[in-house]
Parts: structure tokens; C-alpha cells; sequence
């Protein structure tokens, strides 16, 4: 891939000022974004945020109202996909039911002039490429799901395209096929280096396999990172909802990294330049809450209620609620070793602790 | 990053761009374009020439309304008004009841032998309308062997139109019911059972309103069939003359086109009107059953199955009976007065100067119009559906292949003669030839083929046309590779449906045939006329055996195509 004169800090893929309506509704607008070659991209958000209509935009499978999409240096943004360099894998496989297995992953190769043995040979590679070696004669009514997955992912790259595009390619299947899957494509992208999309509601995959999430929210981008900082600093409450589990808390700011909720005084290690007096969210994730080697400096330290407590495999999900304060319920994750080594059960009352630096703070209008 | 990937595994280096000589767009382009001009010529334009011709006189002078003013102000005219709109009710009346509780019969009990009694209901279907009249001619007419049962009453005339229409008009609502009564959801039932509910409440509450849409969809049809059935009331309808005779006798016998065109509109409005009912009714249809519910599964009854078993045997007999009356009739030698049999009858040429000739005409009319008709109708189903490309001339396109749904074939033959006979027309040479029988003939009955053609590619992955171009590979390539192979069944019936009805057409082509391209279902009218009946039945179960022959073969075919040819589909 190193045979283009483009300078590795180009991007592969550069998105301007895309936007696309559909009669009133906005499908997407003001999407600015670049991708770098070998980069595996997450689009992420929940269903109707306009994450596969930017997709099949980059696919030109459905044409923006306006703005640019450069390619690989090239102007793309009214092209036709068959001008465009892609290959992309449905849900739905989409394999076509009436040729064989062999004939759909060869199926872009047959018209580009080469010969039959060539074809044969490369559909072999492909096969063996996606672990299905010796299946190339069956029709793809006689596979499972998976493996016809596997299929249509071979076809997408029997034409050695650039960009491989793949549109919630794990959601028709089941849940230990789709995390094999899940490793395998993975581990296959990174093998090949090439430039991928994936479009997912799934933030677990996305967190599992991107180098890079974009976070889309009502046809805006949301927030653009790798999973860890998806993760650890979500930039909106949206974001951090949506990935992830996290408790918010109504909260007003006393001063300087201080805020207070109901009775309880907070210290927050991210100081947002918040006014005195202004309303504002605070979110925390249920893994953090802190309650083993508490001592009396700890900040943030507070007696609480363990509440309910649902067992969740290899972690308890407790709700506490600090004394004094009925109104106020914090999700808290506690290991399995922490309950037993702790003796944690339900209505004890308990020293926890929010650790400053995994609070969030964000405006309080929601935003 | 992008210097540590290394590519796949290469043989050589791969060609980038396949080089396109041809854009994709430009040749969608022109086909869809292509699309709506066939279109426009065989379905637009003669509409619009049938509309403008009512609006003038007979010199060709724009008169307004004038015609329809001097229409309603007729007698005669008007009278045929009332006796059509009179038969048409009467034989509603009559079929749809019969019809629902048949096809209630074969859906919701468990008589026996249900694929021969729905084969049975199915047999007018494969003949020309008029043989059903012959068939009573022979039964109740003035020689008819059973014409003591009349009680003096005259079969020519209303009564034996409305039997007649009855018989015919009955499996087109039968098919209706019977697919209205498949979709109903078993849980409902189970649900009304387990709360004790009486068999005539659950009738009553969950059956009927089940069906109700099939119900109202199966009126508009057989009220619409009726009204614009020519051959029945050419046959036995005597000196009561209805709409459809009316227009013949207009613009064949007297050269009245104005008038004619006039009649053809009136023709035109319970057809357009069934039209719209029916969409209606489809998408409320589509809408009431969840992709949830559980078939019914009907559980013997001995007493319900016994009484539907007496049913249907009784109807299916009517049914059968006067068809097979009208073949033994056929080989008859002097009805009823010397039953011995004979060939004599088939030798057509003895009353109809083109003889064997016009099976023939019909032969060749029906082959054309099933090859050319369906690659017309599947093509163009293909591009209305799968090329994302100029929605707007795609709509116009679909719009127009609905359209002939709405127009009975008198009507439409009325506009050809409008348009292809005029004088200004540099098309006009095609009149009296096959060609435009051809035409015609799938322009007559493109909708039910372009609506199967679409149900079946809608069944495909909308997703094969974005991989194909993914893959670089031109639409057209996936259309013979993919798409075709995989509806071959649906390429299949729509070839049989188009075939089969164009044995049997009388309305649309009886304006539209010349000297030499005179078809059998033309020849049964003119020797019905001339008075020799046998032959006329004769030619008629020539036509209704070969339908018939077809529509096995198709069978058999399609075992073939599921069984053997397209082993993907199994498992």
C-alpha cells in the first residue's frame, strides 16, 4: 500500500461538511471527518443516528445532498461506487444464493481479465484467508451464518480494495459467533492493514475492535477517539451513557473543583470552569466506586446503604444510597472476590468513596 | 502504519480499475427511458386517444360533453346502462357468497381432495367467456336437453347472461378468498376457543372481519369482469343489450368511434374504481397479519366437513359439468336430436373460411406475446425495482405498468383502434397485423405480470445491486447471473399467465384483428353467429385443452426448475 505518493499523514478518507436529508428529517449534517490508511473505524450510536447513511455516502450506495468526500487523495463525492475502490459486507451476507461459494467470492474477479486458473487459485487464498478451506463447491443455503459471513468478507476482499466497508456485519448472528467473529475479523484487518469501516450499535465491538470510535448522535458526530478515551472521557453525557454504564447525579458547584450533591461535598479532579452556584450532571461509572483501603483522608469518602445487589457473573451490580440522603441511588460494581472478601449483603452500611478523577462533570442542561 | 500491512498474499498485482467502456448510468439510463416510451405507445397513448375521441364529433370537431349528454339522452344507450349495471349486481350477488364459502371449504376444513376440487373451480380460467354461454346453450337453450327445468323462462336474455358470468367469473373470486382466507392468525382462534366462544361468534367476530378486505376485493373484481365481458352477452344475451355489445356495435357495426369511445369511458369507471379499492384493500391486508402469527391449522368436524363436502361437490359439478357438456356437444352430431359422435364438427374450415388457421394465428399471437411479453415485463419490473437511478421516470414507469389493471380489454382495444387507425399515425400500418395483436395483448395483461415480476424480486436481498457494484461488476451482468436464475419460477408464471390469456382473449383483439390474423377466439364468435354452435364449442375446447395442456406442462416444469436445475435451493 506504500506505492501511492500520498504522505503518510495525509488522510485516506476525507469527509467535509457532509449532509443529507430525507424530506424534514436530517440525516446527517455538518459531518467533518478523516480517516488514515490501515485505520479500523467504529461508526457508533444508536439506531437512526445516520451511521449507515454515512456509510453507504462513503459507498456512494446513497449520495449526500452536499459536501466533499475525498479518497485516497481523489474527489469521490458524486462518483458512482464502481468508481470508488470498496468492499463491503452486509447483515444480510447478501451472498448470492444461486452460485456457489466459490463463484460469489470470485465473483468481481471474473470480468477483469484474468484467467480462470488465476481466479481459482486467488478464490482458494481467500478461502483458506477466512478459515474455510474445501467449501468452495457448496451454495450458501448449506452454511451457517457465520461461515457465509466469512464468505461475503472474502468476496469484499477478493479485489484487494482499499477501504473495506462492513455494515453491522455481526448482528444477524449468535453471541459466541459473533465474539469469534468479532477476534477473527480483527486480527484479519490488522494482518492485511486495511482501511476499515464498521458500522455498529454494539458499543462492546466497537470498544473491541476500532482504533478509533466516532460517536454519532442524531446525523452529528458526537465524538471522535480511540476506545479508551471513548471510555474514559466522554466528551458529552450522551457518550457517556451510551458507552458504557454510568450514574449521573444532579449537582451544584461551591467552589473551585467542588460541587455538592444533596448533602454530600465533592471533590473533582477534572475542574470545569463552572460559576459558582451553577446547576450541573455528574456522571460516574459503577466500576469506580471505590470501598476497599478506604481510611479517613480518602476524599470523597461517604457511609452508604447497599441496596438491592443483582448478580451479573463475575460482578455484582449494588445501588447504594449514602446515609441522609434517600434520593440520591449509585450504581456500584463490586468483583466477585471483593463481595466475598469483603462479606458485602444487602442493607449494610458501608464507607465508599468516589475517586476525584472518575467524576465527570457536565452542564447541566443535559448537553 | 500503512508501510507494516502487508496486502494479501498476491499472485500478481491485482487491476485496480476494471476499465469501464460503458457508464453503468448511461445505459440504466436509456433503458428506463427505453421503458417508458414502450409504455407510453402501448398504454398512454391509446387511453388518451380513447378520451380525446369521446370529446369529439364524428367529423373529428372537439363537441365537449356533447357526446355523453346525447349518450344519456338515448334510450336505447341508457337502457343498456341499467341492464349492465343490473347483470353485473345480479351475478355479484350470486358468485361471491358461493365463492367465499367454497374457498372457506378448502381453507379452513379438512375435506378430502381439495387439490382437485380447487383444480375443478379453476376451469374457466383456461376458456374463452363464451364457452360458459355455449355450455348453457346447450343445456337450457332452445334445444338444450335440460330446457324443461327453464319453466318457459328464455335463457337469451338476462337470466342466461347472469349464469353464464356466474360460472366464469366465479374462480377469479375464489382465488381472492382463498388467499384472504389463508392469512388469518391460528392464535386468534385458539385465543376464542379457549374462552368457549360459539362456532357462528367465532364465524361472526374473527372469520368474517378476517376476511372482510378479501370479501370487498373479490365484489370490485367480479362486478368489473362482468360489466366489461363481451363474449358472454355476444353469445346468449339475445336482443339484451349491455355496455360491452353496445361498444361493438357502435364502432364495429355503425362507425360511431365518438360514441363508442363514450361507452368505453362508462366501461371504464367501475374498472378504475375496483382499481383503487383493491390498492386500498392490499395494504390494510398486508397490515393486519403480524410477521408473528401462526397459520390455522383447521381440525376435522365430521359434521361441518360433511355438510362443506356436499357443498363444494355440488358447485364444483356446476362448474365442471356444462364445460364437459360443451366438449361431448362438440362431437356431436345433430344436438340434441342425434347423439351419435363425430369429427365433423372440427373441420373449420367448413363454416369459417380460415379454418384450423385461426389455431394457429392463436398459437403463434400466444407465443410471441408470452416470450416477448415477459422479457418486456420482468426487464422492466427489474429496473423499476433495482436501479436506484432517476426515481422520477421510475415512478412515471411504475404508474404506467399499474394501469392496465384498471382497464378492461374492450376499453383498451377501443383505444388502439382510436390510435393505431388514425390517420395521422405513421404507426398505422401495424393495424390488422400481429404485430399489433402482440402489442395489445401485453399491454392488456402486463399489470398481474409486472406485479409478480416485483413480488419476487422484492424478495431478494436489496443489498446483491450495492455488492455488485462494490465488485465493479455492471448491473446488467447480475441481472443474467443472479437475478434472473433466482425468479425463474415467477419468469415462469408470468410467461404461463400471459400465454394462457391470450388463447382465450375475445375483448381487446376482436377490434384490432386483420384478413389473415383472424385468432380461434374470434372464429368461436363468428361461427356462434353464423349459427354453427358445435363448432363453436368445438374451437373453444380446442383452446380451453390446449390452456390447459400448458398449465401442466408448467407444473411439471416448475418441479423440474425447483427439483433439478436449481439445487441451491435446497438445503
Amino acid at each position: 500500500m506504500s506505492k501511492t505518493a500520498i504522505s503518510p499523514t495525509t488522510p485516506f478518507l476525507s469527509i467535509r461538511n457532509l449532509a443529507k436529508n430525507f424530506g424534514a428529517f436530517r440525516a446527517l449534517h455538518d459531518i467533518d471527518l478523516d480517516i488514515h490508511r490501515g485505520e479500523f473505524v467504529c461508526f457508533l450510536g444508536p439506531s437512526g443516528c445516520g451511521k449507515t447513511t454515512l456509510l453507504r455516502a462513503v459507498a456512494g450506495l446513497d449520495l449526500q445532498d452536499s459536501g466533499t468526500i475525498h479518497m485516497g487523495g481523489r474527489d469521490v463525492s458524486h462518483a458512482s461506487p464502481s468508481e470508488r475502490d470498496f468492499g463491503i459486507v452486509f447483515q444480510s451476507y447478501a451472498l448470492f444464493p444461486n452460485l456457489t461459494v466459490a463463484d460469489n467470492v470470485g465473483y468481481g474477479l471474473v470480468n477483469r481479465r484474468r484467467s480462470r486458473d488465476e481466479i481459482a487459485r486467488r478464490v482458494d487464498e481467500l478461502l483458506a484467508l477466512v478459515g474455510l478451506p474445501d467449501q468452495g463447491k457448496k451454495y450458501p443455503v448449506q452454511l451457517s451464518g457465520g461461515q457465509q459471513q466469512r464468505v461475503a468478507l472474502a468476496r469484499a476482499l477478493a479485489t484487494s480494495p482499499e477501504l473495506l466497508l462492513l455494515d453491522e456485519p455481526l448482528s444477524a448472528l449468535d453471541a459466541k459467533v459473533r465474539l469469534r467473529l468479532r477476534d477473527e475479523m480483527r486480527s484479519l484487518q490488522q494482518r492485511l492493514g486495511v482501511t476499515t469501516i464498521m458500522v455498529t450499535h454494539d458499543q462492546e465491538e466497537a470498544l473491541a475492535m476500532a482504533d478509533r470510535i466516532v460517536v454519532m448522535r442524531d446525523g452529528a458526530v458526537e465524538q471522535v477517539g480511540s476506545p479508551e478515551e471513548i471510555y474514559r472521557r466522554p466528551a458529552t453525557p450522551f457518550v457517556a451513557d451510551f458507552v458504557g454504564h454510568m450514574t449521573f447525579m444532579d449537582a451544584i458547584v461551591t467552589g473551585p473543583g467542588k460541587v455538592r450533591v444533596d448533602e454530600l461535598d465533592l471533590v473533582v479532579a477534572n475542574a470545569a470552569p463552572f460559576a459558582i452556584g451553577t446547576p450541573v450532571r455528574l456522571a460516574m461509572r459503577p466500576e469506580e466506586v471505590r470501598t476497599r483501603g478506604i481510611g479517613a483522608e480518602t476524599p470523597n469518602r461517604f457511609e452508604a446503604t447497599i441496596g438491592d445487589l443483582a448478580f451479573l457473573g463475575s460482578f455484582c451490580r449494588a445501588h447504594l444510597e449514602p446515609t441522609g440522603s434517600r434520593a440520591t441511588r449509585i450504581a456500584a460494581d463490586f468483583s466477585t472476590n471483593a463481595m466475598r472478601d469483603l462479606g458485602i449483603v444487602p442493607g449494610q452500611v458501608r464507607a465508599v468513596a468516589f475517586p476525584p478523577e472518575a467524576l465527570h462533570v457536565f452542564a447541566g442542561d443535559g448537553r | 502504519m500503512s508501510d507494516l500491512a502487508q496486502p494479501l498474499p498476491m499472485t500478481d498485482t491485482p487491476v485496480k480499475v476494471a476499465p469501464l467502456r460503458i457508464s453503468e448510468r448511461h445505459v440504466a439510463g436509456a433503458l428506463i427511458l427505453a421503458l417508458c416510451a414502450v409504455l407510453v405507445l402501448i398504454i398512454a397513448l391509446p387511453l388518451w386517444a380513447l378520451l380525446s375521441k369521446s370529446l369529439e364529433d364524428t367529423q373529428g370537431k372537439f363537441v365537449g360533453l356533447a357526446n355523453f349528454v346525447s349518450y344519456a339522452t338515448t334510450p336505447s344507450l341508457f337502457y343498456s346502462l341499467l341492464n349492465s349495471l343490473l347483470v353485473a349486481s345480479a351475478t355479484t350477488l350470486i358468485v361471491v357468497p358461493l365463492a367465499f364459502l367454497y374457498a372457506y371449504a378448502l381453507r379452513r376444513s379438512c375435506i378430502p381432495a381439495k387439490g382437485a376440487f380447487y383444480a375443478a373451480a379453476m376451469i374457466p380460467v383456461f376458456a374463452p367467456s363464451l364457452l360458459s354461454g355455449l355450455a348453457l346453450i346447450y343445456l337450457f337453450g332452445n334445444q338444450g336437453i335440460l330446457k324443461s327445468l327453464m319453466m318457459g323462462t328464455s335463457l337469451y336474455g338476462p337470466v342466461g347472461i347472469v349464469a353464464a358470468e356466474a360460472l366464469y367469473s366465479f374462480p377469479h373470486a375464489m382465488l381472492i378468498l382463498v388467499t384472504a382466507l389463508a392469512l388469518s392468525d391460528g392464535r386468534l382462534r385458539e385465543a376464542a376457543d379457549a374462552m368457549g366462544t360459539s362456532r357462528w361468534r367465532i364465524f361472526r367476530t374473527i372469520t368474517l372481519p378476517g376476511a372482510r378486505y378479501g370479501v370487498i376485493s373479490a365484489i370490485f373484481v367480479v362486478f368489473t369482469l362482468v360489466i366489461t365481458d363481451f363474449g358472454i352477452p355476444k353469445v346468449i344475451g339475445g336482443q339484451f343489450s349491455v355496455l360491452a355489445t353496445d361498444a361493438y356495435r357502435q364502432v364495429v357495426g355503425q362507425q360511431n368511434f365518438p360514441m363508442g369511445a363514450v361507452v368505453g369511458i362508462i366501461l371504464l369507471v367501475p374498472a378504475v374504481l375496483a382499481f383503487f379499492v383493491d390498492r386500498v384493500v392490499q395494504r390494510r391486508q398486508s397490515a393486519m397479519l403480524s410477521a408473528r402469527a401462526v397459520p390455522y391449522v383447521p381440525r376435522p368436524d365430521r359434521r361441518r366437513d360433511l355438510a362443506l363436502l356436499g357443498f363444494v361437490s355440488l358447485v364444483a359439478l356446476a362448474i365442471v359439468g356444462p364445460y364437459a357438456i360443451a366438449f361431448w356437444g362438440s362431437f356431436v352430431k345433430y344436438w340434441p336430436y342425434n347423439l351419435s359422435l363425430t369429427l365433423s364438427n372440427y373441420d373449420f374450415a367448413q363454416v369459417e373460411p380460415d379454418g384450423w388457421g385461426t389455431y394457429a394465428n392463436s398459437l403463434m399471437l400466444a407465443s410471441l406475446t408470452a416470450v416477448i411479453g415477459t422479457a418486456l415485463i420482468f426487464t422492466g419490473a427489474y429496473l423499476i425495482e433495482k436501479v436506484k437511478l432517476f426515481p422520477r421516470l421510475r415512478a412515471f414507469a411504475q404508474f404506467l405498468a399499474m394501469l392496465p389493471m384498471a382497464v378492461p380489454g374492450l376499453v383498451l382495444g377501443l383505444g388502439y383502434v382510436f390510435f393505431y387507425n388514425a390517420g395521422w399515425n405513421p404507426l398505422g400500418f401495424l393495424y390488422g397485423t400481429l404485430t399489433i395483436l402482440v402489442i395489445n395483448t401485453v399491454a392488456h395483461f402486463y399489470t398481474v405480470g409486472h406485479i409478480t415480476a416485483l413480488t419476487s424480486l422484492k424478495q431478494l436481498d436489496g443489498e446483491f445491486e450495492s455488492v455488485s457494484a462494490s465488485l465493479k461488476v455492471p448491473f446488467w451482468s447480475t441481472f443474467r447471473r443472479v437475478t434472473a436464475p433466482i425468479c425463474l419460477p415467477a419468469i415462469l408464471d408470468i410467461a404461463v399467465y400471459v400465454f394462457v390469456n391470450a388463447l382465450t382473449t375475445v375483448s381487446a383483439v376482436i377490434f384490432l384483428y386483420g384478413a389473415d390474423t383472424k385468432l380461434a377466439s374470434i372464429a368461436i364468435v363468428h361461427m356462434d353467429e353464423a349459427g354453427a354452435m358445435a363448432s363453436a364449442a368445438g374451437m373453444a375446447s380446442i383452446i380451453m385443452v390446449t390452456a390447459i395442456a400448458v398449465k401442466l406442462l408448467h407444473v411439471g416444469l416448475d418441479q423440474l426448475v425447483f427439483g433439478r436445475l436449481q439445487q441451491w435451493r435446497q438445503r
